[in-house]
């Protein structure tokens, strides 16, 4: 490009941001985190903008031996530029959400998420190994102090769980780094890419890696954190913890396990398919019985991941990229779901599903923005669900019609529990005192959802615009998995196109054929 | 023998100056504080350039009994860095009871140290630990009117007199087998197989010096005598002692035992049991601690357990691995420590319980914050540099071949996690406890405080090539 080193600037603006913010007072702390994240989202958009489609798989790439074990190393593919952009679309979205929630400490609190901001770009951005894995486990400080400083009533137990869950998955991750580096010499990402580990150190280094990924994710069984730090996350906590860090389980996934470890995937295929199916189920139904919003959104993600990971392990060009979709749609779906929440929450203060009702009446703007978001979560056409969903479950189908199945339960389930919640929270009778009392949507919230809505709207109707950066990176992918890639059960055989007839004779031997 | 007096100018240094200070505390009274302090802080930095001028050399003197190399030489920095700052921060926190002893005894402690960091005999290295550890037990109980003080001394005194007994029992096993005192004798005897005789030196040494580390299951003392020494006291037992008993270790099971060959498979899995031991037990011991010394010795304890982790790889990139550990670990501890100094209670009492830390945050954001970096450092969670010198030793016994063991370690570093995020919880998520905290540090304390907390922030990284290549220069000497 043009020289300017456009990532690492994307790092330093909210970092200076953020050492300024701790010596700030409440309210210029505000907009200088305001501000810089602007500046990030700019720069975002640049990026996107310039973005080479079909050109050079790493762009926008840096390096600077600072290190001297491992290098400055940035710069992105076409799904890493996507998730950059994603966090910095999302970033001044959840500055603004808490703009007034946050009363006590806001300096600290804009300072963590500038912090949460940098990591999150760093962990996308990152070109090499070891530099990934300090990004990828920094996220921990900031979002444990966000969890246990601003949380709810049960926060510390929360952020315990959510540190001590996460870092005990990373940790084993470390040990297969090293020994990556060691068989490997290298820890340029680019390179690890394309090196073949063999296939017995495979299956470990994928193990070690799952371990990590799978609760990141978070995967079921090892989900269980994930109720508990989105219920006690302040709104905006939640809103980058749904929207990006858990994105950050599936690019693993995508970066690493799949083509740096291709024959360990395809024997390990059963194990993501069989969890991925488990949770789409599961945790559909889990969510179903919820009494808590919060609660109710955090198992619904569990469920969206789920499609993530068996749409990657499909293998093929639509399963990933629909699982990519998926991932960009979640994240923004997500963020405005539970923004949703956090608008009643700020009104109301509780978080009971059975407190609220009547919503409609007294709320119409609000209802149509979380009618929105609702129909995008279960992927109506038109929304930005439905192309991910759609996509993911075509490629899963080609490799397993049984996990289509399953995985296909779980979407009509989420229409189940996802209908059920708007028609608990915005229809029925408006009874309560407290909540006929509630106004509707402020200017700061109407700022806040627009561009939330006409993004799911954008994805849902030209998912071309976001699909185009990342296809080549998806088709190496599949090439890289190919050899590996074991038959699905699908017998995809080639149509026998009819014979083009000549215009007479069309009206005899169409049929037959 | 003057061409070797030239070599061990940073001894003779310390020796000269530490005898001044004591002089002048005889002659000038109690009250010149100020004067003694100054005297012996000169006399540190004036061994530790000495110290720097013999960079490069690598020489033995007096008949191979004591090494002039890299590797004493980063030792003795640290070690004579550490002493600095445990005098430096001494006067305040004693007042009244200052006296020229405190920083006499710790230039005596310091030249003991750095004896034991160059030793290459046996004899030398038992003379070195003795000097440092009898000057440790007056230490401990520098406070004499104060209980816990006499009774920390007390202990440290009666069980580090047992560990002598078994290290001089080990060594004379070595001496009796090997028929040598010399560390490289040692290691030809050793060479030619290990009997019993040599195998039981062996063990009694590393047993002696493990007590010195404090590693599992001959830490007992540590956390009464962390709890119970004064402070200051408390800061050089953790930091500097810890330097030059790691050293001596690394010179001992590296130089007299060898890093290849038989003796390898017999001291690497001990090394493995007391590290893994260690690790674990300090990881455990320190979850139900209320005291926050109590919970730093057994933080302490954990973070040797790290070490011996890059030890039992017996590679130079473990020796590396340790040294760098060692350097993080010294300003982390000091830093933590520094924390604990500052803040006292309404009386004027230290405040040294945990609970006590309530809501600290409010009050006092920019401590508050330094000790939440210390912490998060010791846990090694990245981006902090505390991450850094762990991710060394575990690549030190993967290369090795020790992959069990750097996944025992990673998965009990969670373990240790969970008890210093509880103070990172205590300090910043509960509300502030009753009692009024107050900050009386010095600037000079403050100042010490937000340098290692900067340096231990992101800011380390960039040391990193700085690091690799004096550890590499240091640990190159042993192979």
């Amino acid at each position: 490009m043009s020289g300017l080193p456009i990532l690492s600037l994307m790092l330093a603006i909210p970092t200076v941001a953020a050492i300024l913010c701790l010596f700030l007072e409440a309210k210029p702390a505000r907009q200088v985190a305001l501000a810089a994240t602007l500046v990030d989202l700019a720069l975002g958009i640049a990026l996107w903008a310039n973005f080479d489609v079909g050109g050079a798989q790493w762009q926008f790439v840096e390096r600077a031996d600072l290190f001297g074990r491992f290098q400055w190393a940035l710069g992105v593919d076409g799904v890493a530029m996507m998730l950059i952009v994603l966090s910095t679309f999302l970033m001044p979205l959840c500055i603004l959400a808490s703009w007034e929630s946050i009363k006590q400490r806001v300096g600290l609190y804009m300072a963590m998420f500038l912090i949460m901001e940098v990591i999150m770009i760093g962990v996308f951005a990152a070109q090499d190994l070891l530099l990934f894995y300090i990004f990828f486990e920094g996220v921990l400080i900031p979002m444990y102090l966000i969890i246990g400083i601003w949380g709810g009533q049960n926060r510390i137990y929360a952020a315990f769980k959510f540190f001590l869950y996460t870092l005990l998955g990373s940790v084993l991750m470390l040990v297969a780094m090293i020994a990556m580096i060691r068989e490997a010499g290298t820890t340029e990402i680019p390179v690890l890419l394309n090196y073949d580990f063999p296939p017995e150190m495979q299956t470990w280094l994928w193990l070690a890696f799952f371990a990590s990924m799978a609760v990141k994710m978070p995967m079921w069984p090892v989900h269980t954190w994930l109720p508990d730090a989105h219920v006690q996350a302040p709104t905006a906590g939640s809103m980058i913890l749904a929207g990006v860090l858990l994105k950050m389980g599936s690019y693993g996934f995508l970066r690493f396990m799949m083509p740096m470890f291709p024959d360990a995937s395809a024997q390990f295929l059963w194990l993501v398919f069989g969890l991925s199916m488990v949770a789409v189920v599961y945790t559909s139904l889990v969510a179903l019985v919820q009494s808590d919003m919060k609660k109710l959104i955090a198992y619904s993600s569990v469920a969206h991941m789920a499609i993530v990971t068996a749409g990657l392990y499909a293998f093929n060009q639509q399963g990933i990229e629909g699982a990519l979709i998926v991932m960009l749609s979640h994240g923004v779906v997500s963020a405005a779901l539970f923004f949703c929440v956090g608008v009643i929450y700020d009104r109301l203060h509780t978080r009971e599903i059975s407190r609220y009702g009547g919503l409609a009446v007294n709320m119409p703007a609000y209802s149509l923005f979380f009618m929105l978001f609702t129909m995008a979560s279960i992927g109506l056409p038109g929304t930005s669900g439905f192309v991910g969903e759609f996509l993911s479950l075509a490629g899963i189908y080609e490799a397993s019609s049984w996990a289509a199945f399953v995985c296909t339960t779980g979407i009509i389930l989420g229409a189940a529990y996802m209908l059920y919640l708007y028609r608990r929270i915005v229809f029925g009778e408006l009874t309560k005192d407290d909540v006929k009392a509630m106004p509707d949507i402020t200017p700061r919230e109407w700022a806040i959802f627009v561009p939330l809505a006409a993004v799911a709207l954008w994805m849902g109707v030209y998912p071309e615009s976001f699909l185009a950066p990342m296809r080549g990176d998806v088709t190496t992918v599949v090439a890289r998995l190919a050899p590996a890639k074991p038959a699905g059960d699908a017998h995809v055989m080639a149509g026998k196109p009819k014979a083009i007839a000549p215009h007479g004779e069309a009206h005899h031997g169409g049929g037959v054929q | 023998m003057t061409a070797d007096l030239a070599l061990i100018w940073p001894e003779l240094i310390l020796t000269i100056g530490g005898l001044i200070t004591l002089m002048l505390g005889a002659f000038a009274g109690d009250r010149r504080v100020a004067l003694y302090q100054i005297v012996a802080l000169l006399t540190l930095a004036a061994a530790a350039a000495a110290v720097a001028a013999l960079f490069g050399t690598d020489a033995s003197v007096f008949s191979g009994t004591l090494a002039v190399d890299g590797f004493g030489g980063f030792a003795k920095l640290i070690i004579y860095a550490a002493s600095f700052v445990c005098i430096a921060i001494a006067p305040r926190y004693f007042g009244e009871a200052m006296r020229a002893e405190y920083s006499a005894l710790i230039v005596f402690a310091a030249l003991g140290m750095g004896i034991m960091a160059s030793s290459r005999d046996l004899m030398t290295l038992y003379v070195g630990l003795e000097l440092n550890s009898l000057a440790s037990y007056v230490l401990a109980s520098f406070m004499r009117s104060d209980d816990r003080s006499s009774e920390a001394g007390l202990k440290y005194f009666v069980l580090g007199a047992l560990a002598s007994g078994i290290l001089l029992f080990g060594i004379s096993l070595l001496y009796g087998f090997s028929g040598t005192t010399d560390f490289a004798g040692v290691a030809v005897a050793m060479g030619g197989g290990i009997d019993i005789g040599l195998l039981f030196g062996i063990v009694f040494v590393i047993a002696g010096l493990a007590f010195k580390i404090s590693a599992v299951p001959f830490h007992m003392w540590t956390p009464d005598v962390y709890e119970g020494a004064p402070t200051p006291v408390t800061t050089f037992f953790a930091s500097a002692p810890k330097v030059a008993a790691m050293a001596l270790l690394t010179r001992v099971l590296i130089d007299a035992m060898g890093p290849a060959g038989p003796a390898l498979a017999a001291w690497q899995q001990i090394i493995i049991f007391l590290s893994l031991a260690s690790i674990i037990l300090g990881a455990v011991g320190a979850i139900g601690q209320k005291n926050i010394k109590r919970l730093l010795a057994y933080s302490s304890i954990n973070n040797v357990g790290f070490m011996l982790i890059g030890l039992a790889a017996g590679t130079q990139q473990g020796v590396e691995a340790v040294l760098t550990y060692l350097l993080v670990y010294v300003v982390t501890t000091i830093g933590a420590f520094l924390f604990v100094m500052q803040l006292r209670d309404a009386d004027g009492r230290m405040v040294e319980s945990i609970p006590a830390y309530a809501g600290l945050s409010k009050r006092q954001p920019g401590l508050a914050a330094a000790m939440a970096v210390f912490l998060f450092s010791l846990a090694a969670i990245p981006p902090l540099f505390g991450f850094w010198p762990k991710y060394l030793v575990f690549e030190a016994a993967v290369n090795a071949g020790l992959v069990p063991l750097a996944v025992a370690g990673v998965v009990v570093s969670v373990i240790g996690a969970f008890y210093y995020i509880a103070i990172v919880k205590t300090m910043f998520f509960d509300d502030e406890a009753e009692s009024a905290i107050r900050n009386d540090g010095s600037r000079i304390e403050g100042a010490v405080i937000a340098v290692s907390a900067l340096w231990l922030s992101v800011i380390g990284y960039l040391f990193i090539p700085m690091l690799a290549v004096a550890a590499a220069s240091a640990a190159s000497v042993l192979f």
